[in-house]
C-alpha cells in the first residue's frame, strides 16, 4: 500500500509541492508580518551563489553541505544589506536590490567559467522541475522514496519544530521587537535563524520549484491568510491550507494543460489570494463595501442622536426633539427621516413619547462618542 | 459677538457640515467653521482631533463624507493660487537632492503651469522669499544640511512665494528652536497686518493667546470658535481635552471673572 | 588596444555597445525617480513580471519579434504594477507583501506560458530563454531602433514633465494641494520604470534588471546634490557600466553579458559610497580624523600654556613624558605638527632627560586665542 503511494508519480509530485508550500508558509508567515517579504526574493536569488561556491569546493550537488552553503549565502545577503543600510548612504529597499543581484551575478559567472559541462544549468535553477522529482529516489526502510520528498520532509519538520518551540518568542519579536529585546529574547538572533531556515528551505525547494517560484510560496499563502484572520495561529494554519489546496489543484490543472506544474501551483496560490482579497469575511473588498454602506446608516443614526443630545434639557427641546424637526433641521426627506427613525427605534437608541423623541441610555452613549470624544481613548 | 455675521463671499474660509470618516470612525463631524479675512487663527485640539484632516479637507486632499468648503466664496479648485500651504515638516524626505532655493521655486509651479520652466523671475521671487524668512544665505545649501528650524523656514518661503490671500500652516512651530519660532510668528503677524488671512494648526496651548487673534477649538466637532480672548477659556479647553489637561491658570482665564459669553 | 579596436569594428559588438548605451541612459534616468520614491524593488518586481509578456508577445507574433515581445513585456509589467497598487491600497497588505505577490504570481504565469510554448515544440522558443539572463549578443540592429525609440520617448517624457515629477517625488502632499494630479503622475512614474525594464531585458535579462534600475541612481546620488545632476550622473554610470560590462564580456570567452554589467555597476556603487567627495565613507572618516588631530593639537597647546602660567614662566619647558601622562597618549606627533607651524620649539633642559618643549611667542598668542574662544580666558 505504502509502496504504491510512493511510486505514484502524481502522489509524489503533489506531496513535494505540499511540503514546499508548508515549509515556505511557516517561515513566510513571519516574514510577511515583519514586512520583510521581499527578503525572500533576495535570498532565493543569492543562494545560487552559495550553491555554486559549495559545488566548486566540494563537487557535490546536493546534501547537507549544499544546504549549509545556501544558508550562509542567505545570511550573507542579509548581513551585507544591513551593512549598506547602516552606512546611511542607501535606503532599505535600495540596499536589498543592490546586494542580491551581485551575489546572483557572481554565481552565474562562476557557473559560466567553471561549470559549463555540469547538470547545474541556470534554467533549472530558476525554474525547477517538480515533475521529475520521482526520478531520483533513495531507499528508506525498504521503500523507494524520492530524494526531494525526503529532504523537503526534513526541512518542513525542522521549520515546524522551530516555529513550535519558539512560538511565543517569534510572536513577540514580530509584533514588539523592543519588548522582546528587553525581555532577553534576542529578536535579532531569532530573525537571523528564521532567515537561515528560509535559505535552507529555498535550496531544498530548488529542484522542485526553482528560485523564483519559491517566492510565490513564501509570500502568497501567508498574505492570503493575513487577509482572512487576525490570529497568528490561524494565520499559520490557513497558510498551510492554501499551500495544500494549491498543490493539489495546481497539479491537476498543470497535467491537463501540459505546462509547468510548479508554475501552476504558484498560480493557484495567487488565485486563492484573489478569492481572499475579494471575499474575505472581514477584510475582503466585498466586506469593505458592506461596512461602508453600514457606515452611512451609522452616520445617520449618529446625526439623529447628536441632534437630540444637543437639545436635551434645553428650552428648545420641545421644538427640536420631535419627529417633524428631523425633516426640517437635519434636512432629511420625509422618507429618510422615517427610515432613520425606524432604525433608531429598532436599535434602541431612541424612544418615542407621543410627539417627542427621547434618547435612551444607549443613545446617549452613542451621542457622547462624538460630543465627548476623549472618552474613546480612555475606554 | 458684536459684528453682524458675514456672508460666504466675505469670509476667508467657510466650512459647512464637514464630516470626514476614516475606517468607520468619524474624524471630523458636522464641522462648521467661519473665518473672517485678515485674522491670524489658531486651530487647537488634542491628538486625533482632526486638525490636520480639516486642513487637508480644505485643500481637497481628503474627500469628505458630507459638507463643503468655500474660500472667499469660491471652491478650492478655483482659489488654488490664492491659498498657500505649509505642510508638516515630517511629510517629506529631507535627503532629497535639491537646494533650498529650488524648493522655494516649487511654490511657483502652480503659476507656471505645465511645460514652462522656472526662469529668472521665479528665481528672484524665490530669493526674495528666502530673504524674508531670514535665510537668503542658505539658498544654495542642500536641504539635508539644514537644521529643523531652517527647513521650516524653507517651507514657509515656498508658501510666501505664492503671495496668497490665505495661508494654511500645519504645526509650523513644532520642533523648532526659539529664534525660529519668534521669526515665524513675526512673519505671520506681518502677513496678517498686511491683510492676509492665516490659519495655523498650533501645537502649543500656552502660546495661543500671545500669537493669535482668532481661535478654533476642535475635537472631532467644533467646541468653540471666535476671537481668541473670548474662546480661550478653561471651560472650552476642558471640553476639548476632557479634563486631561492641566492648565497653568492665568488669572484672566477664569470664566467667572470675565463673565460667561 | 589593437584588440579593442578590432572588437569595436565587429558588428555584433557595436550592436551590443549601442544597446548598452540605451540601457544605461534609460535605467539611469528613470531609476533615479524609482530610488528617490523608495520604489527600488518595484523594478525587480516589474522585471520578473515581464516574463509572461515576453511569452505572450512571442505567441501573438508567432516568433521572436522584438517589437511584440517588448510590447507584451510592457503590458504585463504595467499590469503587475497595477496589481501591486490595488493589493496595497484596497486591503491591509503592506508594500512588501504586495510586491512579493505581484512578482511571484506574474512570474508563475510566465513560467506556465513558457512551458506551454516549449511544449508546442516551437523551434524559435530557444530565443525566449535569452530573456531570462540576457543575451546581448543576440541584439539585432533592428532591435536597436526599438530600444532607442523607447529611450527617446522616455527622455522626452521626463523633460516635458520635469518639474512635476520632481515635485511629486519630493512632496506629494504639497503637489496635491497645488492641483497636480498626483495619482496620475504616480502611475506615469511607475509605468516609466516598466519602460526602463523593458529596454534592458535583452541585455541583462529579467533577473538582473532590478540592479540596473537601482545601481546607477544610487551611485550618482553619492556625488551630486541636485536632481538635475543626479539623472545625468546616473545615465553616465549606466552607460559606463553597460558598455564596460559589454566589452569585457566580449573580450573574455564564456562570460554572460548580464552578470558582468551588473557587477560593473555594483562596483561603481561601492566606489561611490566609499570615495565620493563630501559624502563618501572614506571622506567622512578622513574628516573625522582631521578633526581629531586638530583637537589634539589645540589640547597640547593649551596645556603648555596653562603649565607655563602655573609656573609663571613663559618659557617653561614641558617634558614630553609629562604631556603624555596628562593627555593619556603619545603627544609626539601633535608636538611635531605644532613645531612645524612654529607654535612650539624644542629646548635643552636637562641633557639626560627626554625632549622638552616650550611655547614660542606665536604659540602663546594662539593658545591665548583658543582659550578665549573657549571662554576660559586667562591673562
Amino acid at each position: 500500500m505504502l509502496a504504491a503511494f510512493f511510486s505514484s508519480i502524481a502522489a509524489m509530485v503533489i506531496l513535494t509541492g505540499t511540503l514546499v508550500g508548508i515549509a515556505a508558509a511557516l517561515v513566510g508567515t513571519f516574514l510577511v508580518l515583519r514586512r520583510s517579504a521581499m527578503l525572500s526574493d533576495a535570498i532565493s536569488h543569492s543562494i545560487v551563489f552559495g550553491i555554486v561556491v559549495v559545488w566548486l569546493l566540494t563537487r557535490q550537488q546536493s546534501g547537507p553541505v549544499q544546504i549549509v552553503g545556501a544558508a550562509l549565502a542567505g545570511l550573507l545577503t542579509v548581513f551585507l544589506t544591513e551593512l549598506l543600510v547602516n552606512s546611511r548612504k542607501v535606503k532599505n529597499d535600495a540596499a536589498i536590490g543592490l546586494v542580491f543581484p551581485v551575489l546572483f551575478a557572481a554565481g552565474v559567472l562562476l557557473l559560466n567559467l567553471y561549470a559549463r559541462d555540469v547538470h547545474v544549468d541556470t534554467h533549472t535553477v530558476l525554474l525547477g522541475e517538480i515533475g521529475f522529482v520521482w526520478l531520483d529516489t533513495m531507499a528508506i526502510g525498504g521503500l523507494e522514496v524520492p530524494v526531494a520528498v525526503v529532504w523537503m520532509s526534513v526541512v518542513t519538520l525542522v521549520n515546524a519544530v522551530f516555529v513550535g518551540v519558539f512560538y511565543k518568542e517569534l510572536k513577540l519579536s514580530t509584533f514588539d521587537p523592543e519588548l522582546a529585546q528587553a525581555l532577553g529574547f534576542a529578536p535579532t538572533l531569532l530573525f537571523y535563524a528564521l532567515l537561515a531556515l528560509t535559505s535552507v528551505t529555498a535550496v531544498a525547494a530548488f529542484d522542485a520549484v526553482g528560485a523564483v517560484l519559491f517566492i510565490a510560496f513564501v509570500v502568497i499563502p501567508p498574505s492570503a491568510a493575513y487577509l482572512l484572520t487576525d490570529r497568528l495561529a490561524t494565520m499559520l494554519a490557513l497558510s498551510v491550507l492554501v499551500a495544500l489546496v494549491s498543490s493539489v489543484v495546481g497539479y491537476v490543472l498543470a497535467v491537463r494543460a501540459d505546462v509547468s506544474i510548479g508554475g501552476m501551483m504558484a498560480v493557484v496560490t495567487g488565485l486563492c489570494l484573489g478569492l481572499a482579497f475579494l471575499f474575505g469575511p472581514r477584510y475582503g473588498l466585498l466586506a469593505q463595501s458592506l461596512r461602508a454602506w453600514r457606515q452611512r446608516h451609522g452616520d445617520e443614526l449618529r446625526a439623529l442622536v447628536v441632534h437630540l443630545h444637543d437639545h436635551e434639557d434645553t428650552r428648545a427641546q420641545d421644538e427640536e426633539n420631535i419627529v417633524s424637526a428631523l425633516e426640517q433641521h437635519l434636512r432629511w426627506s420625509p422618507r429618510k427621516a422615517a427610515a432613520v427613525l425606524r432604525r433608531g427605534l429598532a436599535e434602541g437608541v431612541v424612544l418615542r413619547e407621543g410627539r417627542t423623541l427621547h434618547l435612551t441610555a444607549k443613545g446617549r452613549d452613542l451621542a457622547r462618542e462624538l460630543t465627548e470624544p476623549w472618552r474613546r481613548a480612555a475606554a | 459677538m458684536t459684528a453682524a455675521p458675514l456672508h460666504e463671499p466675505d469670509l476667508a474660509l467657510h466650512v459647512e457640515d464637514l464630516t470626514v470618516s476614516y475606517q468607520g470612525k468619524p474624524v471630523l463631524w458636522d464641522v462648521d467653521v467661519d473665518i473672517p479675512p485678515g485674522v491670524m487663527a489658531a486651530v487647537v485640539g488634542p491628538n486625533g482631533a482632526g486638525k490636520s484632516t480639516l486642513v487637508k479637507a480644505v485643500l481637497d486632499l481628503v474627500r469628505p463624507t458630507a459638507g463643503h468648503v468655500r474660500l472667499f466664496g469660491a471652491p478650492y479648485a478655483a482659489m488654488r493660487r490664492e491659498v498657500g500651504y505649509v505642510p508638516q515638516r515630517s511629510a517629506v524626505d529631507w535627503d532629497f537632492p535639491t537646494t533650498a532655493l529650488d524648493v522655494v521655486q516649487m511654490g511657483r509651479y502652480g503659476h507656471l503651469g505645465w511645460f514652462r520652466r522656472p526662469g529668472r523671475r521665479e528665481r528672484e521671487m524665490a530669493l526674495e522669499a528666502l530673504d524674508r524668512v531670514g535665510i537668503a544665505d542658505l539658498a544654495q545649501r542642500q536641504i539635508s544640511q539644514l537644521s529643523g528650524g531652517q527647513q521650516q523656514r524653507v517651507f514657509l518661503a515656498r508658501a510666501l512665494v505664492q503671495d496668497a490671500r490665505l495661508y494654511l500652516l500645519d504645526e509650523p512651530m513644532a520642533g523648532v528652536d526659539a529664534p525660529t519660532e519668534r521669526a515665524v510668528v513675526e512673519l505671520l503677524q506681518e502677513l496678517r497686518d498686511a491683510g492676509r488671512t492665516l490659519v495655523v494648526v498650533h501645537h502649543d496651548l500656552q502660546t495661543v493667546r500671545d500669537y493669535f487673534d482668532w481661535l478654533i477649538v476642535l475635537n472631532v466637532r467644533v467646541i468653540d470658535q471666535g476671537p481668541v480672548d473670548r474662546v480661550y477659556t478653561a471651560a472650552n479647553l476642558r471640553r476639548a481635552y476632557g479634563g486631561q489637561i492641566a492648565l497653568i491658570e492665568r488669572p484672566a482665564v477664569d470664566d467667572d471673572a470675565r463673565g460667561a459669553s | 588596444m589593437d584588440g579593442l579596436l578590432t572588437l569595436l569594428g565587429d558588428h555584433t559588438v557595436q550592436n551590443v555597445v549601442l544597446g548598452a548605451i540605451f540601457l544605461g541612459v534609460t535605467s539611469g534616468v528613470l531609476g533615479s525617480f524609482a530610488v528617490l520614491r523608495q520604489q527600488s524593488l518595484l523594478g525587480d518586481t516589474l522585471a520578473h513580471a515581464a516574463l509572461p509578456g515576453v511569452c505572450l508577445g512571442f505567441l501573438v507574433a508567432g516568433g521572436r519579434e522584438l517589437g511584440f515581445i517588448l510590447a507584451g513585456a510592457l503590458v504585463t509589467a504595467v499590469l503587475a504594477a497595477l496589481l501591486m497598487l490595488v493589493l496595497t491600497r484596497r486591503s491591509r497588505l503592506k508594500t512588501d507583501a504586495g510586491l512579493g505577490t505581484a512578482l511571484g504570481f506574474s512570474f508563475a504565469v510566465g513560467v506556465v506560458l513558457l512551458t506551454y510554448i516549449q511544449n508546442t515544440g516551437d523551434a524559435a522558443q530557444g530565443g525566449l530563454d535569452s530573456f531570462l539572463f540576457g543575451q546581448a549578443a543576440a541584439t539585432l540592429r533592428s532591435d536597436l531602433w526599438i530600444m532607442g525609440g523607447i529611450m527617446v520617448a522616455a527622455l522626452a517624457l521626463v523633460a516635458a514633465f520635469w518639474k512635476e515629477f520632481k515635485l511629486v517625488t519630493f512632496d506629494p502632499l504639497y503637489a496635491g494641494a497645488t492641483g497636480l494630479p498626483v495619482t496620475l503622475l504616480d502611475v506615469v512614474l511607475t509605468t516609466m520604470i516598466a519602460l526602463a525594464v523593458v529596454v534592458g531585458l535583452q541585455m541583462v535579462g529579467v533577473v538582473l534588471m532590478a540592479s540596473m534600475v537601482i545601481a546607477p541612481a544610487v551611485a550618482a546620488r553619492q556625488w551630486v546634490t541636485r536632481l538635475e545632476h543626479m539623472v545625468v550622473a546616473a545615465a553616465a554610470v549606466g552607460v559606463v557600466a553597460g558598455t564596460g560590462g559589454a566589452l569585457l564580456s566580449a573580450l573574455v570567452a564564456n562570460l554572460a553579458t548580464g552578470p558582468v554589467i551588473v557587477l560593473t555597476a555594483s562596483a561603481l556603487v561601492l566606489i561611490s559610497i566609499l570615495a565620493a567627495p563630501g559624502r563618501g565613507l572614506l571622506w567622512e572618516q578622513l574628516a573625522r580624523w582631521r578633526a581629531r588631530r586638530a583637537l589634539r593639537g589645540r589640547q597640547v597647546l593649551t596645556t603648555l600654556y596653562e603649565l607655563s602660567a602655573e609656573h609663571r614662566d613663559p618659557h617653561y619647558p614641558a617634558e614630553r613624558g609629562t604631556l603624555n601622562t596628562f593627555h593619556g597618549l603619545d603627544t609626539r606627533a601633535a608636538l611635531a605638527r605644532l613645531e612645524r607651524r612654529g607654535l612650539v620649539q624644542r629646548v635643552r633642559h636637562m641633557p639626560d632627560e627626554g625632549p622638552h618643549w616650550e611655547l614660542t611667542a606665536a604659540g602663546r598668542e594662539e593658545a591665548r586665542r583658543t582659550l578665549a574662544q573657549l571662554g576660559a580666558a586667562e591673562a
